[in-house]
């Protein structure tokens, strides 16, 4: 249901065609698809309303230019905006001069509080410091536990007593002076903004312990509220960054620009993922494309720079260019790209990819009939895979557990895939930009996809399948990509 | 060079992509394992007694009495939405009284009208369509006073959340039969309390209760879990860290039947809907819950009454894998408004069954969507 922002300005779009200004009527017109879709993407209504007066400013009158079409222009000023909105300074972790840090972690109940400060301590480990952390949450059952089973698996050292939190706190502190500590991080207890009792309890914490760091822990799945949450806690304990947790969920995560825009403090960590180690710091232009439903490029680039081997790599995408391209090296790649967790997650971030990829839940052993068809050929049909025959196939079926017609399929689609690379390696420029979208004919589907797989839109010479416009030259694009 | 990069993912993806779908297409693919590290070998299930649980002995006369009576003292004692709801309502009631204050209906009206239903998590389109039906009938001067443009949305609203069953299903059955309950939801909702306090509340009105603490996956769940059973009185069965959910909630149903425990509360580890390896695993639990002695009698969503838009798709997630017959929602007594349950409700038809209005075990309160509503749209 939701839609891209550069899906829903398309229609609108498609009019202004030849126009060389937009006027009023036209940004009005979009401005109200924008807001949809900021709201869609639970970014507060009353922020909603700044960051549309404001891109109502500079989109009015705002010459087209040549290259870009009036919505890739409107998305860049939108994504501009937000990429601004979000950034601004980066929180900077500065140590005390006298150790240990201290900081402190807050928020609501289910925020994700107790896993956030393992993530965070596990962070200071590898920054090199030696964390103590302080189990708080007296509340919860077995918070502690918690606590203390994930300090076990990040081999970092758990303090916590009975009683009361606040002494509990307190009492953390001296533990971390005496153990020589330098880092110092405090859990509590999730707590409701309006529950009054217990905000004053954790202003208690806050000042028994001087936190030099205090974070709000704030779930990516948000509505509205996290603007009187943020103001609450903001209010009661001088937040000086948030943390996003569950950023790793398909929740467009408006409240990271909600919560920025209203505190004025930087979103300092993003949590992604359930393992302790996925927790990176936080990227803004990442975060706008996001709320606008573009997907997120960088991310998935980065994550292949890690799993993909560098030389290796390249050869492939050369051979691939130049259609020498062999199963035995879709087999290569396609280990490499395992490594980058579960398939049908990569394919979320691909933006614009068609609806029916996206929807399709692909698990990872879904592509195993793929490789145990490739693993039953001999090198040589691996190479040439034309020099397959019936007898050949017949083997391969057998082989590998599938029917004759499995074996024909992929090998009639992987002639069709070495073609169509084929072409855009002759095209060159492949996914650079300034150079994509054009030559392509977009929706014109993808040769060798089987019938009822329309629209991998822009695929030939496109670079990326439907990369929606404006991201190659908007901030949150890719603009280093050679 | 990084495109070298997307080439290849994108080769890899397509090409793949391509084979997989045509598959798909011919033949339904069955579940694959989690990727979440499960035990091969199914752990024995460490079986721990609640420790002040009551005999284990169903006396069926005692407890049909036990019922009769415990249901309308919860009735009584119920807190009201509006009360804990307060905070949540002001800024919705801030909006509302601006527009009664005025004389007439304009074009601010609409205006605020729309915020204080967006500030609510509404959403966009189910905001527009109770406006849009709104505006019509101001135009055809059906409705000319604010006063009763108020009045008219308070009953369009609750008319949307009318009529739905919102009884928790529990089939009296033999006596090696347990119902079973299954709680799901994504992290951190509020999934373990929730099974505590319906623990509590199922046991004060008779009913013998076993939890399954199927969350194996969050650190210290199990231990979380086994607190609340103390505290209700429940029986607990628990694995191992790590192990095999399905399993572990397979021998709690199986050891339900055999000690003639009439309901099992089943927790399953929270878990993003996103996630197809951990959703594989969670369609694995209903099925084998469905598979022994027991019966499925409901499957209760759990979701975070802050949560926004979101709550959408992770309704129609979890709807679509576990058959979810109902959904729980909890934490609205902070300052959030659970306005995302009109578009739960309307578009995928789950019913909110309860609600989570505060801490303690008797805040968790069926739920009622006129105070609700009235809860929401009210100006005293």
């Amino acid at each position: 249901m939701f839609d891209s922002l550069s899906s829903r300005l398309e229609g609108i779009v498609k009019r202004l065609r030849g126009k060389g200004r937009l006027t009023e009527a036209d940004v009005d017109e979009m401005l109200k698809e924008i807001r949809t879709a900021l709201l869609e993407a639970d970014v507060n209504v009353g922020v909603v309303r700044n960051v549309v007066a404001r891109i109502r400013e500079q989109a009015i009158g705002a010459r087209l230019s040549e290259a870009l079409d009036p919505s890739q222009q409107v998305i860049k000023i939108v994504n501009a905006e937000l990429t601004a909105m979000l950034g601004g300074e980066t929180l900077k972790i500065s140590y005390a001069s006298r150790p240990p840090t201290v900081i402190l972690m807050a928020g609501l109940q289910g925020s994700g509080k107790t896993t956030s400060s393992a993530k965070l301590a596990r962070w200071f480990k590898s920054q090199g410091r030696q964390p103590l952390m302080v189990g708080a949450d007296l509340q919860r059952p077995a918070a502690v536990e918690q606590l203390r089973t994930l300090g076990r698996q990040i081999d970092v050292p758990v303090f916590s007593e009975p009683g009361d939190p606040v002494s509990t706190a307190r009492r953390g502190l001296e533990e971390a002076r005496r153990l020589g500590r330098d880092v110092l991080i405090v859990d509590t207890a999730g707590r409701l903004s309006i529950d009054a009792e217990l905000m004053e309890e954790v202003r208690q914490i806050s000042q028994a312990v001087q936190p030099d760091y205090t974070f709000l822990v704030i779930d990516a799945m948000t509505g509205q509220d996290a603007v009187g949450v943020a103001e609450a806690f903001h209010a009661a304990l001088a937040i000086d960054g948030v943390i996003m947790s569950k950023l790793d969920g398909d929740a467009r995560g408006g409240a990271a620009l909600s919560v920025k825009e209203v505190i004025g403090r930087p979103i300092a960590f993003a949590s992604t993922g359930e393992k302790l180690n996925e927790f990176e710091q936080f990227h803004p232009d990442r975060m706008a494309g996001r709320i606008l439903g573009m997907g997120d490029m960088l991310t998935l680039i980065e994550q292949a720079e890690q799993a993909f081997e560098k030389d290796q790599a390249e050869a492939a995408a050369t051979k691939l260019m130049e259609g020498e391209f062999t199963l035995d090296d879709f087999l290569e790649q396609m280990q490499a790209l395992k490594k980058m967790g579960p398939l049908g997650n990569l394919m979320g971030m691909m933006p614009g990819m068609p609806k029916e990829l996206k929807g399709a839940e692909i698990g990872d052993d879904q592509l195993k009939p793929v490789e145990a068809i490739i693993r039953s050929m001999t090198p040589l049909e691996r190479r040439k895979p034309e020099i397959i025959n019936g007898s050949r196939r017949n083997r391969i079926a057998t082989g590998s557990g599938t029917t004759v017609g499995d074996v024909n399929r992929l090998v009639k689609q992987f002639g069709e895939m070495q073609k169509m690379m084929k072409r855009m390696g002759a095209m060159g420029g492949m996914g650079r930009p300034g150079k994509k979208g054009k030559k392509g004919k977009p929706g014109r589907g993808f040769p060798g996809l089987p019938p009822g797989m329309p629209g991998m839109p822009g695929m030939p010479g496109g670079g990326l399948p439907g990369m929606p416009p404006g991201m190659g030259s908007a901030p949150g694009g890719f603009p280093n990509f050679n | 060079m990084l495109w070298i990069y997307l080439v290849l993912i994108v080769a890899v993806l397509v090409f793949g992509f391509g084979v997989v779908l045509w598959n798909r297409r011919r033949a339904a693919v069955s579940s694959q394992a989690p990727s979440r590290p499960a035990l091969p070998v199914r752990p024995p299930p460490e079986v721990l007694v609640g420790v002040p649980a009551p005999s284990a002995a169903v006396d069926d006369e005692v407890a049909i009495e036990d019922d009769a009576l415990a249901e309308p003292e919860l009735a009584v004692e119920r807190p009201s939405f509006r009360s804990r709801m307060s905070k949540a309502r002001s800024a919705f009631t801030g909006a509302l009284l601006g527009i009664a204050g005025r004389t007439g209906i304009t074009t601010d009206t609409w205006d605020d009208l729309e915020e204080a239903l967006l500030r609510a998590d509404v959403g966009v389109r189910v905001t527009d369509e109770l406006l849009g039906g709104l505006r019509a009938r101001v135009k055809a001067k059906e409705i000319i006073e604010p006063g009763q443009l108020l009045e008219a949305l308070q009953a369009e609203m609750t008319s949307r959340l009318l009529g739905a069953d919102r009884s928790l299903h529990f089939e009296p059955g033999e006596p090696d039969s347990p119902n079973v309950w299954l709680f799901v939801g994504v992290n951190g909702v509020g999934k373990t309390t929730t099974i505590g306090k319906v623990a509590a509340l199922q046991h004060e009105a008779g009913v013998t209760v076993l939890m399954a603490a199927g969350d194996t996956f969050r650190a210290a769940a199990a231990e979380q879990l086994t607190t609340w059973a103390e505290r209700s009185g429940a029986e607990i069965v628990r694995g191992n860290e790590g192990g095999d959910p399905s399993a572990v909630i397979f021998d709690a149903i199986e050891r339900a039947g055999a000690r003639g425990i009439q309901l099992v509360l089943a927790d399953t580890a929270g878990r993003l809907h996103t996630k197809t390896n951990l959703m594989d695993e969670l369609r694995k639990v209903r099925r084998v819950a469905a598979k022994g002695r027991g019966r499925v009698t409901e499957v209760l969503l759990v979701i975070d009454a802050t949560t926004g838009q979101n709550g959408l798709t992770q309704a129609r997630e979890f709807g679509s894998a576990t058959e979810v017959t109902g959904v729980v929602l909890t934490k609205l007594d902070g300052s959030a408004k659970g306005g995302i349950v009109f578009a739960i409700e309307t578009e995928l038809g789950l019913p909110v069954k309860l609600v989570g209005l505060g801490e303690t075990i008797g805040d968790l309160v069926p739920f009622d969507p006129r105070e609700f509503v009235e809860a929401l749209v009210s100006l005293d």
